[in-house]
Parts: C-alpha cells; sequence; structure tokens
C-alpha cells in the first residue's frame, strides 16, 4: 500500500547529508537559490500513488489504447507469425526476383525472390527483440548508473561522469563496425550487447540530470527535511519525477535501435543470416530503390509503425506520469 | 569561473586517455591489419613480417599504445597504409566534416527548436499531430534509406542538387547536412516540445503573462530561455557524434571528410588512421561539453559556476 | 511513357548544367582544365602507387597510362606484344636476352635503358622495400638471397639479372619457366627513372612514367589529373587531352554522377543498377569479359571436407547452383556462368577450355540431392558460405547460391552466407585458417596465361591457395608445363592439370565476370581490356 509520503523517522540524519550532498556536487552546478512557488505535489484527498493516478489516466486515453494494440499485434505475431503468414521467410526463389504482388504474396517479392509479406511479418519478432531488449538494457543500466551518480554527486558522479564520456565520444557507427566484425554468432545477442554498451551513456546523462533537477525541489527537500532514507526519497519522490525525460527519450531510441540494426546491415555487420529482419530486408532493398520500392516500403513501413506505437505510448506515459501536466 | 574551466580541463585527461586506449583496444581486436595488403593472396612472409616491424605491430599492446601516444603529443599521427601521414589525410578531412557538421547542427537549431516551439505550444492541435508524426517518420527511416531516397529523387529525378559532394562546398552540403542532422533534429523537436510544453505552465510564465507583458516576450525572454537547457545538452554532445557518424552520410553522397577516412580505415584495418581520427574527435567531444555547460550559466542565471 | 521520362531526364540535366555554369564550376571535366579531357571514377589506391608495390585495379588504372613496359597486353585479344623490348630470346626456358628498341624516353626526358629495368626489377624483388608484388620476381636466379622467407637479406641485387650494354640484358631463371616473356607486360616489370631512387618521397607524390599520360596533379584520396604526354614515342598515343580520376567513395554514387552528368566514365557499375542501365544509357553502355573467375574454394585442413566422400558432397553442391538464372537475374549477364576453371579471355589456343568442367558444373537438382546424400550428406547439416561484405555485389550473390541449394535439398537452413565485415579481416580468417565451409575465392588475372589461374590458387602452399588444396598429380604436372619450351604443349599441359582440379572438385566454379562500364554522350571509342580497365588514350572527347 502506498504510504504517505511524510515520516518522521531518521530525520536528522537525513538533512545532514542532505547538506553534504549540496556541497559535493562535484560538475559545480549549485543553485544559488531553488524555484519558489508551490508545485502542488500535495496528496489530494485519500492516499493515491503516482502510479495509480496515471494508470487512471491511460485507460481513458485513446492514443495509449491504440498504441498498446500495435503493441500487442506485434508481440503477438511476434511470438507465432504463422497465424497471419503462411510458408517460410527462407524460402526464396530467383525466378520471381522483384515481382509484384501474387496470390499469397500481397506485397510482391524481393530481389532474391523472397515472399516480402511472409518476410515483413516474420521479421517483426527480430526487430522487436532488438529494439525492445537493447531499450530495456540501455535504459535500465543507464538510468541506475546515471540516477545514483546524479543524486549522491561526489566522486561516483566524477568517475561515472569520466566513463560515461569515454564511451559517448567513441562514434557509434564506428564501435559497430570494429566491434561486430569479428562477432561470428548469428543471434540478436552480439548486436544487443553492442547497443547497450555504447547506448547506455546517452540515458545515464538524461537521467542525472533530470534527478539533479528534481533534487532541487521543494518536495524532495522537505521529505529530506523530514528524514526520509535516501532510497526512499529516490524511489518515491525523486524517480516518478525523473523517469519523464528517460522514457522520452528512451521510446525514440527505440526506434533508431531497430533503424541501427538496419544500418548494421547495410554496413556489412548486423544480424547474420539465416536470421529474417527488418533491417536486413531494409538494407538488401535498398539499391534496388528505383526497380523494386516495395521490397523496401513495406519492411520500412513495418519499422515506421512499430516505432510509432512505441513513441506514442511512450508518450501517453509521461503525461500520464508528469503531475505538472494535470 | 577560470578555476572551473582549469578543472574541466583535468577532468578531460582521464577521459581522452580513456576514450584512446577503448579505440586502441577495439581496433586491435580485429587482427592482423598486414594480411589485407596483399590482395587475394596471402603475404609473403618476409614481408609481413617486416611491415609489421615497421609499424610496430610485433610488439605488445600495452607498448604500442604508448609509443602511438608518446608521437601524438609530438604531433605525429603516424603514417597510413599508402604511405601518407595521417595529419595530411586530417588536413584535407576534417574542414570538409566541419562544414558539414555546421550544416547539420545549424538544420538541428533552426528546424529543430522553430518545430519544437511551435508544437510544444499547441500540444494536441494538428500541427503538434503532423510534426510529431513527420519526426517519428524520420527517426524510423535509417538514414542510408533517406539518404539515398534524396539523392535518387532531388539528384536524379528532379535534378535540383548534385547527385554527389566534389568540392565540399557549403551549397553542396545542403542535403547531406539535412540528411546526417535528421534524427538529431527529430530529437532537438521533441526535446524542445517537452521541454516547452512543461514550462508553459510554471509560475514564472504565468507570472509574466499576469504582469501583462506580450506574448512574443515571454516565449523567447522566459519560456525559451528555460527550455532550451536540455536541448543545448543535446546539440552539444550531437557535435561529436555528427562528425564521426557521417560515416554512412559521407559514404553515399562522395564526400570525403572524417567519416570516409575512418570507414577505408576500419576496411584496411588500419590502426594509425583510425585511432588518430578518433582521438581529434575525442578532443572535439570534451570542448563541445565543456562549451555547453558553460552555455548553462548564460541560459540559466541561478547557475553560477565556483 | 517512355517520352515522359526522357523529357524529364533532359530536363534534369539541363538544370544541372545551369546549376553548373551558374556556380562558375567546370561542368564535368573536373578540375577547370578545359580542352577534351574526360572524368573517370576512380577509386583510392591502397598502396602507393610504385609499380611492385600495387596489386589492386585502381593503382592499376594509373600504371597503365603512365608506364609502358617490354610487353603490352593487346586491350582486344589480351596477347602479349613486344612493346619497348625488340626481342627477348631464349634456347632453353631459362636464360632470356632482352633488347630494348631505341627512342623511349620517360616523360622528364631520361631515356629508357637496360639499367631502367634491372634496376626496378632489383628494386622490386627487395626485402627491404615492402613491395607487396615482389614474389613476381621469384623466378629470377637469386630471388632467395634478396628475399629470403625468414633471416636477414643476403643480397642487394638479383644474381640473375645482368647489364649487357645500354640496350641488352639477361635474365637467368631459377627454373624454366616458358611462358615468363609473356608475364612480362605486367605492371611490376615497368621500367624506372632514376629519379625514383633519388628522390623518392617527390617521385611518390608526384609518380614519373614513360607512358602515353603524365600525372598534371594529384591529390591524394580525391583526384589525379593525368595530361596527354604529346612527346609520348610509342603508337598507343592518347586521342584526348588528358584524364581526371575522381575518387567515389561507392561505386553507386558514381553511377548517380554519370547520370545526373557529372562524370564521363564510371566503370564497375553496382550489380543493382543493371536492370536500369539500358534505359539510362542507352549503347553507351559496354560489358565486356575480363580475366576474372568467381569460385567457391573449400577449407581442406578442415578434416570434414577432406573425406573420400566429400568430394562428391563439392559436386552435388555444384549441381544444387543453378549458374544461369543467378547470372541472368543478379548480374544481368555482367556474368557467365562457368564451365571450366580458366577464363574465356585466354581463347581456346591460350587454353580456355568450355565445358572442362561437364556435368559437375550444369545445375541438376535431382543428381545434386543424390550426390550429396551419397557422399555422407552436407558436414554438421549445414553449409556456411564465408565472405566479405564490404565491397561489391557478394552479398547478393551468396545468398541467392545459398536459396538455390536449399531449394534443391528442400532445406531453408542448409546453406547460409557468413559475411566477414572487412575484406581484412576475411583475408585474416583465411590466413588463420578459420574456415569451416567454403568461402568466396575470386581471382584475377595477372597476366593472360592459363599458368595464372591454376597455379597461384592450386599449386601446393601457393600464395592464394587459401584452402590449403594438395595433390601431387596436379603439381607434377604444373612443373612439367612449365617446363615445355613449346607454347602449345604447355598449354596443354596445363590443362591436364586442370582436369586434376576437375575431378577433384578442387574448387566449385562458378561464373567468369565481365568488366562494365557506363559512359557520357561526350565520349567515343570507349573499351575495357581484359584486365577489366578501361583503356583510356583510345577514347575521344567531344
Amino acid at each position: 500500500m502506498p504510504e504517505q509520503p511524510y515520516e518522521p523517522e531518521g530525520a536528522i540524519a537525513g538533512t545532514g547529508m542532505g547538506g553534504a550532498m549540496d556541497l559535493g556536487v562535484s560538475e559545480a552546478v549549485t543553485l544559488e537559490k531553488t524555484p519558489g512557488g508551490p508545485q502542488g505535489t500535495g496528496p489530494a484527498g485519500r492516499p493515491r500513488s503516482l502510479w495509480s493516478d496515471a494508470w487512471r489516466d491511460l485507460r481513458r486515453n485513446p492514443v495509449f489504447l491504440l498504441s498498446a494494440l500495435v503493441i500487442v499485434f506485434l508481440v503477438v505475431i511476434s511470438l507465432w507469425p504463422s497465424v497471419i503468414a503462411s510458408g517460410s521467410p527462407l524460402t526464396c526463389d530467383l525466378v520471381r526476383s522483384q515481382d509484384g504482388p501474387a496470390p499469397g504474396a500481397p506485397f510482391g517479392y524481393d530481389g532474391q525472390g523472397c515472399n516480402v509479406y511472409t518476410r515483413t511479418v516474420y521479421g517483426a519478432r527480430t526487430s522487436v527483440t532488438v529494439g525492445l531488449c537493447a531499450t530495456l538494457g540501455v535504459a535500465v543500466f543507464g538510468s541506475v548508473l546515471g540516477g545514483l551518480a546524479g543524486y549522491f554527486g561526489g566522486v561516483w558522479d566524477s568517475v561515472l561522469s569520466r566513463v560515461t564520456d569515454v564511451f559517448f565520444a567513441i562514434p557509434v557507427v564506428l564501435g559497430g563496425l570494429v566491434l561486430l566484425s569479428v562477432v561470428t554468432s548469428n543471434t540478436v545477442w552480439p548486436v544487443v550487447g553492442f547497443m547497450v554498451l555504447l547506448g547506455w551513456p546517452q540515458i545515464s546523462r538524461i537521467a542525472r540530470g533530470a534527478v539533479i533537477t528534481a533534487k532541487q525541489n521543494d518536495y524532495v527537500q522537505a521529505a529530506r527535511a523530514l528524514g526520509a532514507s535516501d532510497a526512499r526519497i529516490l524511489l518515491r519522490h525523486i524517480a516518478p519525477n525523473a523517469v519523464a525525460p528517460v522514457i522520452v527519450v528512451a521510446t525514440i531510441a527505440l526506434g533508431t535501435y531497430i533503424a541501427l540494426e538496419a544500418t548494421l546491415s547495410y554496413l556489412g555487420v548486423g544480424l547474420k543470416p539465416p536470421s529474417v529482419s527488418w533491417g536486413i530486408d531494409i538494407s538488401a532493398a535498398s539499391p534496388y530503390i528505383r526497380n523494386a520500392p516495395h521490397a523496401l516500403l513495406w519492411p520500412a513501413g513495418a519499422l515506421a509503425v512499430t516505432v510509432l506505437a512505441f513513441i506514442m505510448l511512450g508518450d501517453a506515459v509521461r503525461d500520464a506520469l508528469d503531475p505538472k501536466l494535470r | 569561473m577560470g578555476r572551473y574551466v582549469v578543472r574541466r580541463l583535468l577532468q578531460m585527461i582521464p577521459v581522452f586517455v580513456g576514450a584512446t586506449l577503448l579505440i586502441f583496444l577495439m581496433v586491435n581486436v580485429m587482427g592482423d591489419p598486414v594480411a589485407g595488403l596483399c590482395g587475394e593472396r596471402a603475404c609473403d612472409p618476409a614481408t609481413a613480417a617486416q611491415l609489421k616491424r615497421e609499424f610496430g605491430l610485433d610488439k605488445p599492446l600495452w607498448q604500442q599504445y604508448l609509443t602511438y601516444m608518446g608521437k601524438v603529443f609530438t604531433g605525429d599521427f603516424g603514417t597510413a597504409f599508402n604511405g601518407q601521414p595521417v595529419t595530411e589525410l586530417m588536413a584535407t578531412a576534417f574542414p570538409v566534416t566541419v562544414r558539414l557538421t555546421v550544416v547539420a547542427v545549424l538544420f538541428e537549431i533552426v528546424i529543430g527548436i522553430t518545430l519544437g516551439v511551435v508544437t510544444g505550444l499547441r500540444r494536441g492541435r494538428p500541427v503538434d499531430t503532423g510534426v510529431l508524426l513527420a519526426t517519428l517518420v524520420v527517426i524510423s527511416v535509417p538514414t542510408f534509406v533517406t539518404g539515398l531516397l534524396l539523392q535518387l529523387l532531388l539528384g536524379i529525378k528532379w535534378g535540383w542538387i548534385r547527385p554527389s559532394v566534389r568540392y565540399g562546398t557549403f551549397d553542396e552540403l545542403i542535403v547531406p547536412g539535412l540528411v546526417l542532422a535528421s534524427v538529431s533534429l527529430a530529437y532537438v523537436t521533441r526535446l524542445t516540445r517537452t521541454s516547452i510544453a512543461e514550462n508553459k505552465r510554471s509560475d514564472y510564465v504565468r507570472t509574466a503573462i499576469a504582469k501583462g507583458l506580450p506574448r512574443r516576450r515571454v516565449i523567447t525572454r522566459h519560456l525559451l530561455r528555460n527550455s532550451l537547457i536540455p536541448v543545448v545538452t543535446f546539440i552539444g554532445t550531437d557535435i561529436g557524434a555528427l562528425m564521426g557518424g557521417a560515416i554512412v552520410t559521407e559514404r553515399i553522397f562522395n564526400i570525403h571528410g572524417v567519416g570516409y577516412q575512418l570507414y577505408q580505415g576500419i576496411l584496411r584495418q588500419n590502426t594509425q588512421t583510425v585511432v588518430g581520427f578518433v582521438t581529434v574527435l575525442v578532443l572535439v567531444f570534451l570542448v563541445a561539453n565543456l562549451l555547453v555547460d558553460l552555455l548553462y550559466a548564460v541560459l540559466d542565471p541561478r547557475i553560477r559556476y565556483a | 511513357m517512355r517520352g515522359i521520362t526522357h523529357a524529364r531526364w533532359a530536363a534534369g540535366a539541363v538544370a544541372t548544367a545551369l546549376a553548373a555554369t551558374g556556380c562558375g564550376v567546370g561542368g564535368a571535366s573536373g578540375g577547370g582544365n578545359g580542352g577534351a579531357v574526360l572524368s573517370s571514377s576512380w577509386g583510392d589506391p591502397q598502396n602507393p602507387l610504385e609499380p611492385a608495390n600495387t596489386n589492386e585495379v585502381q593503382g592499376g588504372k594509373v600504371l597503365d597510362m603512365i608506364f609502358r613496359g617490354l610487353k603490352k597486353y593487346d586491350p582486344r585479344t589480351g596477347r602479349a606484344q613486344d612493346w619497348l623490348a625488340r626481342s627477348i630470346r631464349t634456347g632453353d626456358s631459362r636464360n632470356f636476352t632482352v633488347t630494348i628498341k631505341d627512342g623511349w624516353t620517360f616523360s622528364n626526358g631520361e631515356r629508357v635503358t637496360a639499367r631502367s629495368f634491372v634496376d626496378a626489377w632489383n628494386y622490386g624483388a627487395s626485402l627491404r622495400n615492402n613491395q607487396k608484388n615482389a614474389y613476381f620476381f621469384g623466378y629470377i636466379d637469386g630471388y632467395d638471397k634478396v628475399h629470403p622467407d625468414s633471416g636477414g637479406q643476403r643480397a642487394d641485387t638479383l644474381s640473375g639479372l645482368r647489364v649487357v650494354d645500354d640496350h641488352t640484358f639477361t635474365v637467368k631463371l631459377n627454373q624454366k619457366f616458358s611462358g615468363f616473356p609473356d608475364t612480362l607486360g605486367y605492371a611490376a616489370f615497368a621500367p624506372l627513372p632514376r629519379a625514383f631512387f633519388t628522390d623518392h618521397a617527390a617521385w611518390v607524390k608526384k609518380p614519373v612514367g614513360n607512358g602515353p599520360y603524365t600525372i598534371e596533379s594529384y591529390t591524394r584520396g580525391s583526384q589525379m589529373y593525368l595530361r596527354k604526354w604529346d612527346g609520348y614515342p610509342g603508337t598507343d598515343k592518347a586521342r584526348n587531352d588528358g584524364v581526371t580520376l575522381m575518387v567515389y567513395t561507392d561505386s553507386n554514387t558514381a553511377y548517380t554522377d554519370l547520370l545526373a552528368g557529372n562524370l564521363d566514365l564510371a566503370d564497375d557499375i553496382p550489380a543493382a543498377q543493371l536492370k536500369n542501365v539500358k534505359g539510362d544509357l542507352g549503347d553507351r553502355y559496354i560489358n565486356t569479359p575480363a580475366g576474372i573467375i568467381q569460385t567457391l574454394a573449400f577449407p581442406y585442413y578442415d578434416k570434414r571436407w577432406n573425406t573420400p566422400g566429400s568430394k562428391k558432397v563439392r559436386t552435388g553442391l555444384s549441381m544444387a547452383i543453378d549458374r544461369r538464372q543467378i547470372t541472368d537475374t543478379i548480374f544481368r549477364r555482367t556474368r557467365t556462368p562457368a564451365t571450366d576453371w580458366t577464363s574465356p579471355v585466354l581463347g581456346t589456343g591460350g587454353g580456355f577450355k568450355a565445358g572442362l568442367c561437364g556435368r559437375a558444373c550444369t545445375y541438376d537438382p535431382a543428381r545434386a540431392k543424390a550426390l550429396i546424400e551419397e557422399g555422407g550428406g552436407i558436414p554438421d547439416g549445414q553449409v556456411k558460405i564465408t565472405y566479405n561484405a564490404d565491397s561489391g555485389s557478394h552479398k547478393q550473390w551468396v545468398d541467392a547460391v545459398c536459396n538455390s541449394i536449399n531449394n534443391v535439398l528442400g532445406n531453408a537452413k542448409a546453406c547460409v552466407g557468413n559475411p566477414v565485415g572487412t575484406f581484412a579481416d576475411f583475408r585474416n580468417q583465411l590466413g588463420a585458417h578459420k574456415m569451416t565451409g567454403p568461402f568466396r575465392a575470386g581471382w584475377q588475372m595477372d597476366y593472360p596465361l592459363i599458368q595464372n589461374f591454376l597455379q597461384p590458387l592450386y599449386y601446393t602452399g601457393a600464395s592464394s591457395n587459401d584452402g590449403k588444396w594438395s595433390d601431387k598429380a596436379f603439381d607434377r604436372l604444373v612443373d612439367r608445363a612449365n617446363a615445355e619450351t613449346d607454347t602449345a604443349r604447355a598449354v596443354a599441359g596445363f590443362q591436364k592439370a586442370e582436369e586434376v582440379v576437375r575431378d577433384n572438385m578442387a574448387a566449385i566454379p562458378l561464373w567468369y565476370q565481365n568488366g562494365n562500364a557506363g559512359y557520357s554522350d561526350r565520349l567515343s571509342h570507349v573499351a575495357l581490356n581484359p584486365f577489366s580497365v578501361p583503356v583510356y588514350n583510345e577514347i575521344k572527347v567531344g
């Protein structure tokens, strides 16, 4: 059950630490004054958590419902692609190379004579797996590291900021070319691992900034003054307010990860055959853009719809979580 | 202020060492670069051994790194396999890429922020939805597809632009710059939109409106200035990424810049070229970050650097 | 429909032309040199442009323009003709006497003498100069001292080379090699001026040779302007005023630039664009055979590919590939299904023998499946075809080959492509014997001899024998053929050796590769030589 935010225990320890913390923000960003004015964060009527509030909002939001529907559909065809597509995505006959739509192949055939419809349906699994796993990994890894650094500051923050900088400084495509060119496995995990490895600093930096901002808010100061523990302040007061920018960037990043997988395939270091993914198909079809645009447009369209769904979902969740926008 | 800058400069040292070491290790993971030099045949062992000796590849890795960094500090970035000093490659590659990056960043600032402000002020309206959808499409289509498509349509079908870049002048780089900026542009739009929408309801904006200030002044002076902080962070960190991330764009539009040299360097496993260029990119990245942080103070008077 | 497209093209061309003049930039000629200068697509040469250090086509293009050697390969027939050589005589296929014609000079005025050749060859062979083509001098006596496999260099010059007078030198080989004179048209055997040795750095910045063109300016990594050399003494004078070689990051971009009227000549048109060339260029497109063959080689160091039954599996795989379908659909007839292990550019007199492979290279699904089963099936149930994904259209054809095999075997995962990110890494893995299945093996001839298609690829321990195939009978036949003094008998001997390759299906021949190019309407008399390099000196502009 959600509890009242203001609790007396450990009050003295809390303030002591908070004071020390303010002096120790290593980035030397000290605020001369904190933004004034009430933020309207007081509990309304009966005790309800932010999350249950958000859920009530979301259930009534058509954008959320639509995008959730698309995502559920994607998950279903990722799990059971044969429900809506017959045949194997790997059965290709060069005789039908670049042919238009035909019975059983509503999207036509690609350069190798593979059924574009079947491949687009089967490609969902790999692409959604790559996108979701990479985003999840990046978001968890990045926001935990960034959030902790932002909250505690000091040496941790310095070290983490430097490590973030190191990874940030390496261009992603370059890193992919170098690291993935030595991979021999044909599963999605090397690609996912690589995206997490080079993607987390982005989230980490944003989470850190958001936590530093949220930390300055009156309600956090108040909670600290009342003696809430660090863990409690972080989870109850800061996280819900700092999660919004992370969600925005993460949902956009999800799309770019699926697109990045295509770019890596274009450069010859992405997923390896016999994997079937939108990225592989988009990169294989892009040289034929003049003659067989359909082979490019369908997987690219599927990619766009997927990305759209995730971003709209992310937007809706963010709006619901942000008390300032209520 | 001065002390702050000095401290930041000192902080760059570990990052610089870390990043160069990381890229050095990564390139070395790729294996023996000499094998690719002899065409479709194995190099004769004597020549291969001698080449390795001359490039210092027969030494242990840590020693190679130290030797390399030692030389870098004296301005010697080594020699590419075609006998050309890496510094010479840099002198031809960086100016083009810098121009390309400037074009890309201008697009981000002008189009990205404008769209972000417009949509942020009109959340939920058709303009907002339209721009939102457009940014999504841009994000979801890989750069190489956007690039090839624009090249095909503008360069060949309609003949509006030259499909390839020859001299690397600003006018030739408009379309490649737009392609390079496209994904970041979408980010900037969305970040600005979110930030504006949040700050629109803040007290200082309400106060300003209540005071009867003109709408334009409220937006530019109060709202925009405060909303731009996350956007500036993003653009600042993006400069380094744009310069090094132009591998695909530069390849499609035939730009002989940093991305092209890096790609060639990787294909030929030319450690000296790759590490040299990345070293410079790391420096650019660090300096851009420092400038962003200094810009904070300009945008947010509450922030003071001690 | 056709008319509309055409009008739109024309409008595009006009707009581009207007834009070009408006900006004050000198159109397609490039570099603003004016006159009958053509621009041509180029790739950044991998090595410094020293003759004995250039082993790929892009550097080869330049050497072909600025150097002439003892022999020259006829751009049409590929036959080696005496060029700077007045005669090359031998009585025993081992001792050769070379005499040089009068009147040849380098473009800096220096005379081409016997010493120009001997010095150049000594430089190319010497280990200390790191020349990647040093092994071309491996037949010359004393090579083992100048370029030992291990240990220090024991001599500076090849003992087999001796200058007799300004016009004569002798060559002594360490074994009989009747085809030796015909190899001398290769760029590595070009003569070098003294300036190459006295001021090497300056020479590499702006090479000086004795060919129909001189290098006017060279911006490394972006472009080279070669001007016609008016004083060129040879009969193959340039018929244009010069050539601007422009480095392109991608062959697709070069083709697009050709269409937009910014480039005069684009060779190596990417496979994906081939469907459009007829409509885009009409008859301004050439597609001529070149001395290139693509094969699938096997790792014989891997026991699973070296069993008694694996020969049947290899033959079965070969018969499961529908070559005709792939060359027609993917390559639009810029490749021809291979039926032997050499190339049609050799001509039947030179050793090409159509149909030598017989049924084993004919698509026959039923027989293919049966053979693979008889041979014990595919090792571990899956063939992985390894290739480098960074260049050419390798992914397209490997996928197509795999689909063909999969359809024959009725198993969608029987064959998969295994891309390797970079060529360098591909070579590394080959060198480290890491292949677990067939791999891409392409061979572009150095000189038009059947020997060059067999010995480097299948002789025990040869430099391009990446699968480590070894067969005593083959080696013996090659040795014997090399020792023949009569060309026809030597060729017949090599064909016998080729039959050994066939009987073991040492490598699966896929297709003979053509050279292709498209050009602008400013140009005429455009042709490619058997090395798939444009014959620049014959091109007329305007």
